[in-house]
């Protein structure tokens, strides 16, 4: 809402008020001034001068020659309007003046011919051309009334007024309007409000011979009124009301239509014109649209309306969109004679619903939408009817054609007086508190207990006891308050088991040499779906309108968020890339339109994980290097025992690269490769990935550390080499050896893996070392030996393996 | 004659040892003069055709003369070893200006450390850290937040809708209603809900379709706006510095009444105006109030017992604010060379 500090003044005495100082004082009080603007600001040497002769420039077609009277001298101006005339009142950029954009103006000749200055169309000051009234739109601005030759322009075009832009929200819609800013103002500085008092200069007919109102759909209009003007002459509307208009960013069109858009500026009620000989009829019927019906409205576009919406009609078509916007049928123009002035009041979330569907905001319909003074109706109606008798020549009806509640009842709110200080945790007085409230607006009643408020209607953001706590805190002010702590009851408070782990594990990616990236939850539908950890063949949850194709769908695994950001790196010449992210997941569930959320760690690993150093060759990420990482993992959660690797296919990992990870035998993840194809597709270095059902990981019961006393015995190690089918994995030797070992073997570690010479080419050799530790007692050379040939006949049973010689 | 040729090994063995070069030197010396068949223990032999009485004074000087070899050996070997350790000192002097061996390392995200920051601060004022679905109800995302249907304020964030009762969660404040409904009216209810929410907001410097929310909520009986300004102070001055002040500036969510936004007194220029604060002195950091009555009755709490405040920030608000990050994107770029730079956050 653009707030003219000049307007203003009409209502609320600002002396001693400086429009800063004011701009501050509102914002404090709860409705943020976004901007101040001087739209004079750095104009001068504007004058008014008059045309006194106006004579075609020799050289020049286009070009004028104008003698213009400034009041103190006449000089001579070339000027190049269409418009420009002799006799005209017009604005003068002197020589040394300047005018928008910080331009100067200076003695030229143009075509031979001396220039002593510059004759000013608006937007050449700064106006917006949008706003500028179209009969000066394409030539120089021309006053038409009486204004003094020689004076500075700007006063006598509001051009040293102050603008303050406030940021209207949902609860300070009764700010939306002169006189409600002009309340707020006045409870701010505690002074006066001038309100305006209508007089109407009614004829003897009555309008109601004339019209009648039906409400067909009342259920949505619960007011509908209607004045008749006749003998309207339509023109331009006095050069006041323009500037006022113009500084508010409604562009001026004729007397008729300024005068409602004035009024709803100054009362907040939208108020609609029909031109009557137009409309078609004498009856007003407003019902529910039909479905489908056509109306072409104002900003000439064919609209086709829908049973939500209301309209206004002439008994069989449409006029106008209720709340929104009027059709062109019965458009106010310059030979309309007689006026029929709507001013109603519409259901608000109807009125939202149509301008949202439409996609047609209006002044109009944003009012309407966030509600509007019930007993403010009819004065406008009055205020808008006094302005057309005087500004536009016309005869008003007498009375109001009006269906349903013109007025309704001042809400009360009855509340304790105690809590007010409860919620604030202030101690105002009783006397403070009313005060305050009555600065407001409001009537109060003091009991001993309680407090009895009487709400002004405007005030129809204002309807349970928390709100007058607001309106009392607010002028007060929040800074005046104390600041507390909570005194309540004391509660433990802790990250959960869940929380500390999953830090830790972050710790541990970072420790690893990962850095934590986040990625966006919403992707393609094709990434969504791919290299998911469970689901091999997931439907994608899709947002109902996405903004775009990139942003559409969930993602059901991270990876293909990660593989971005390697490209990201690729593209920009850094090929070592190492990322984790945790973050969730949503996996499709059958027959459920709400996906599940699962929390899931990813990592991708490209390139080196060391530098380039001068002390030796870096070191490439490789598949180790990765299951490492995952390892480390489980050991830090207590389930290596529990965690399984197996050698598994996968849709974009590389087939022999790749193995699921499972917990207790459930897959709960996976590792590997990029597939090579995949990877040459995306411009990338070998790649490798991971991903984890976390969530699963973490939920696990932690178990207890429970010390176990260092031995007091020393152990024994054994070294072995088996030679085993190329194809045996290594983790089936370790479960038998673990198995058969039990329980002297402590641990068992492979230090060695050869292929090659003394191994024939289907074989391998793998080197273990194996510790063996009794905590009671030294074990003796015998029983040592006894436990490893065990084992070793066992790997011979189990795999046919044999010791390497 | 004895006695000569044993003086005259003496003089011999010293005059080798003397001249010694190498611990291995020292042991053939060693072996070879006090070994069972070194020229000592030869002399020695011969003692039997000594004179009786000659005998033990031969024999005297023969163990005068080993252990006097003995010694110098030894004198010698401890000299050389000396000497040796410091030819292998030298030899083994590096350049300790050239790095050293990097370890590769990671970091946190500086989202996560802004969020971890302020989690840390909040459980140390008792509030418990909790978690939510971010595909949301639309009723626990609007509907219970006193945002029903139609309410003009769901204009204010449009949302990604999955069915028309299904939607990403525009805020975190949705926990502030399945808290409350778990604690079945029943305070205190003290908590901060850290997680992602999503806007349909076109992508650019400022905006991001996905971003972080902390949400707090403090129910319990007696609750003050006042209290709400105390804790908002602590949480000021231990993110952005002691020496900041706050304002609270009457505001308008449709969750909250009164509703109060919160600004910071500038860090840059303690106030005076700068680019950082648009010349006012102060930065916009959140939104807050005290919680609805309405929001407290739909999730099972009696207004007219418990009040409550409420407050929501934006972690990378406050991180670009603290940076001077000028882009919201760098968050979700992920870019190594930003993340690296955040490391110690």
């Amino acid at each position: 809402m653009l707030v003219s500090y000049k307007w203003l003044q009409d209502y609320v005495d600002l002396e001693g008020v400086s429009p800063d100082d004011l701009a501050d004082k509102i914002t404090n009080a709860g409705i943020e001034v976004e901007h101040v603007t001087y739209p004079g600001e750095g104009l001068k040497g504007l004058v008014i001068g008059q045309i006194e002769s106006c004579t075609s420039h020799p050289q020049a077609e286009k070009l004028r020659l104008c003698n213009v009277n400034l009041g103190s001298e006449t000089v001579q101006i070339v000027c190049g309007a269409p418009n420009v005339a002799a006799g005209q009142k017009v604005i003068v950029a002197t020589v040394g003046a300047r005018i928008g954009g910080n331009k100067k103006i200076k003695r030229a000749k143009l075509r031979g011919e001396e220039s002593n200055g510059m004759i000013c169309s608006l937007d050449e000051l700064g106006v917006k051309s949008d706003l500028v009234p179209k009969e000066y739109a394409d030539g120089i601005y021309v006053f038409d009334d009486d204004v003094p030759v020689g004076a500075d322009a700007l006063p006598y075009l509001n051009l040293d007024d102050v603008i303050l832009d406030l940021d209207i929200l949902i609860n300070s819609a009764h700010c939306m309007n002169m006189i409600g800013v002009a309340h707020e103002v006045a409870a701010i500085l505690d002074r006066p409000v001038r309100m305006p008092h209508p007089e109407v200069p009614e004829t003897d007919e009555a309008a109601a011979d004339r019209v009648n109102v039906t409400l067909a759909a009342a259920e949505k209009v619960p007011y509908y009124g209607a004045r008749m003007i006749e003998g309207i002459k339509v023109g331009p509307s006095p050069r006041w009301m323009q500037l006022r208009l113009m500084a508010a960013g409604i562009r001026p069109i004729s007397n008729v239509v300024d005068i409602a858009n004035y009024v709803m500026l100054e009362y907040g009620q939208p108020l609609h014109t029909f031109d009557f000989d137009a409309f078609g009829s004498n009856r007003v019927l407003v019902r529910t649209a039909r479905q489908g019906e056509n109306i072409q409205t104002l900003d000439g576009q064919e609209r086709t309306l829908s049973s939500e919406d209301i309209v206004i009609t002439n008994g069989r078509e449409p006029s106008a969109i209720a709340g929104v916007m009027g059709g062109t049928r019965s458009e106010v123009s310059g030979e309309t004679k007689k006026v029929l002035l709507e001013a109603a009041v519409f259901d608000p979330i109807s009125i939202r619903k149509t301008a949202q569907r439409l996609q047609l905001r209006t002044d109009a319909s944003s009012r309407y939408e966030k509600g509007l003074d019930r007993n403010r109706v009819s004065s406008a109606a009055d205020r808008a009817a006094e302005l057309m008798a005087r500004y536009a020549g016309g005869r008003i009806l007498k009375g109001i054609v009006e269906q349903g509640e013109r007025e309704v009842p001042e809400r009360v709110i009855t509340m304790p007086w105690r809590k007010i200080n409860q919620v604030l945790g202030a101690s105002l007085s009783q006397e403070d508190i009313k005060a305050t409230l009555e600065r407001l607006g409001f009537t109060v009643a003091a009991e001993e207990e309680t407090i009895r408020v009487t709400v002004p209607s405007r005030r129809f953001d204002v309807s349970i006891p928390e709100d007058l706590v607001e309106e009392v805190g607010r002028i007060y002010g929040y800074n005046n308050l104390p600041a507390t702590l909570p005194e309540g009851t004391s509660v433990h408070a802790a990250l959960t088991p869940y929380q500390k782990i999953r830090r830790r594990t972050e710790q541990l990616m970072e420790s690893a040499g990962l850095f934590q990236a986040y990625t966006y939850s919403l992707t393609t539908g094709e990434k969504a779906t791919a290299l998911t950890v469970k689901d091999s063949d997931p439907k994608p949850t899709k947002v109902v309108w996405p903004m775009s194709e990139e942003h559409a769908a969930l993602r059901q695994s991270i990876i293909p968020q990660l593989i971005d950001v390697v490209k990201y790196h690729m593209n920009r010449q850094m090929p070592d890339v190492r990322l984790y992210e945790i973050g969730k997941v949503f996996l499709t569930k059958e027959g459920c339109a709400r996906p599940e959320e699962e929390e899931h760690l990813a990592g991708v690993l490209t390139g080196r994980i060391s530098e380039r150093g001068w002390e030796g060759e870096p070191e490439a990420v490789d598949f180790f290097t990765v299951k490492g990482i995952l390892e480390e993992l489980s050991a830090s959660l207590a389930v290596a025992d529990r965690v399984a690797y197996t050698s598994a296919e996968r849709d974009g990992l590389q087939p022999g690269q790749t193995a699921d990870i499972l917990l207790d035998g459930e897959i709960i993840g996976y590792l590997g490769a990029l597939h090579p194809q995949l990877q040459k597709d995306a411009g990338l270095n070998k790649t490798y990935v991971f991903e984890v059902a976390i969530e699963s990981l973490l939920k696990q019961d932690q178990p207890d550390i429970t010390y176990r006393s260092l031995p007091r015995f020393p152990s024994t190690t054994r070294d072995m080499a088996l030679v085993v089918d190329r194809s045996l994995p290594a983790s089936d030797l370790y479960r038998v050896i673990r198995k058969t070992g039990a329980p002297l073997l402590d641990s068992v570690k492979l230090f060695d893996v050869y292929e090659g010479e003394h191994v024939s080419e289907n074989e391998k050799s793998l080197a273990f070392s194996l510790i063996y530790l009794d905590p009671e007692r030294t074990l003796t050379d015998d029983e040592v030996s006894a436990v490893h040939e065990r084992i070793i006949k066992a790997c011979k049973k189990q795999f046919g393996a044999r010791l390497r010689g | 004659m004895l006695k000569d040729k044993l003086l005259d090994l003496r003089e011999e063995a010293l005059k080798s040892i003397q001249s010694a070069d190498s611990v291995k030197n020292l042991r053939d010396i060693h072996v070879h003069y006090l070994g069972k068949k070194g020229p000592i223990t030869e002399v020695l032999k011969g003692m039997g055709k000594l004179a009786k009485e000659e005998r033990p004074v031969i024999g005297q000087l023969a163990n005068q003369i080993r252990e006097s070899i003995g010694t110098r050996i030894e004198d010698k070997k401890k000299t050389l070893e000396k000497k040796m350790l410091e030819e292998r000192i030298k030899s083994e002097a590096i350049d300790v200006t050239l790095p050293g061996r990097k370890r590769a390392m990671g970091g946190h995200h500086l989202l996560a450390s802004v969020i971890r920051d302020i989690e840390d601060l909040f459980i140390g004022l008792g509030f418990s850290v909790v978690e939510g679905p971010e595909v949301e109800e639309d009723y626990y995302n609007f509907e219970a937040l006193n945002l029903p249907k139609n309410h003009p304020a769901r204009d204010m964030q449009d949302s990604f809708y999955i069915t028309d009762e299904i939607l990403m969660r525009t805020h975190t404040s949705p926990m502030q209603a399945r808290t409350m409904e778990k604690h079945k009216g029943k305070g205190p209810v003290k908590i901060i809900c850290p997680g992602k929410v999503y806007r349909r907001d076109t992508d650019d410097a400022t905006h991001s379709h996905q971003f972080m929310q902390i949400e707090g909520l403090c129910v319990d009986k007696n609750v003050r706006l006042s209290d709400l300004k105390g804790v908002l102070t602590v949480f000021a001055k231990h993110v952005f510095g002691a020496e900041r002040e706050i304002r609270l500036r009457p505001s308008y969510f449709p969750f909250t009444e009164p509703s109060v936004e919160m600004d910071i007194s500038c860090f840059k220029c303690g106030g005076h105006g700068c680019s950082v604060c648009k010349g006012t002195g102060w930065i916009e950091i959140l939104g807050s109030g005290m919680v609805h009555p309405n929001v407290l009755r739909m999730s099972g709490f009696d207004p007219s017992v418990y009040t409550g405040f409420a407050f929501g920030m934006g972690p990378e608000r406050i991180a670009m604010l603290k940076y001077g990050i000028d882009d919201i994107r760098q968050f979700y770029n992920d870019d190594m060379r930003f993340l690296k730079q955040f490391k110690r956050a």
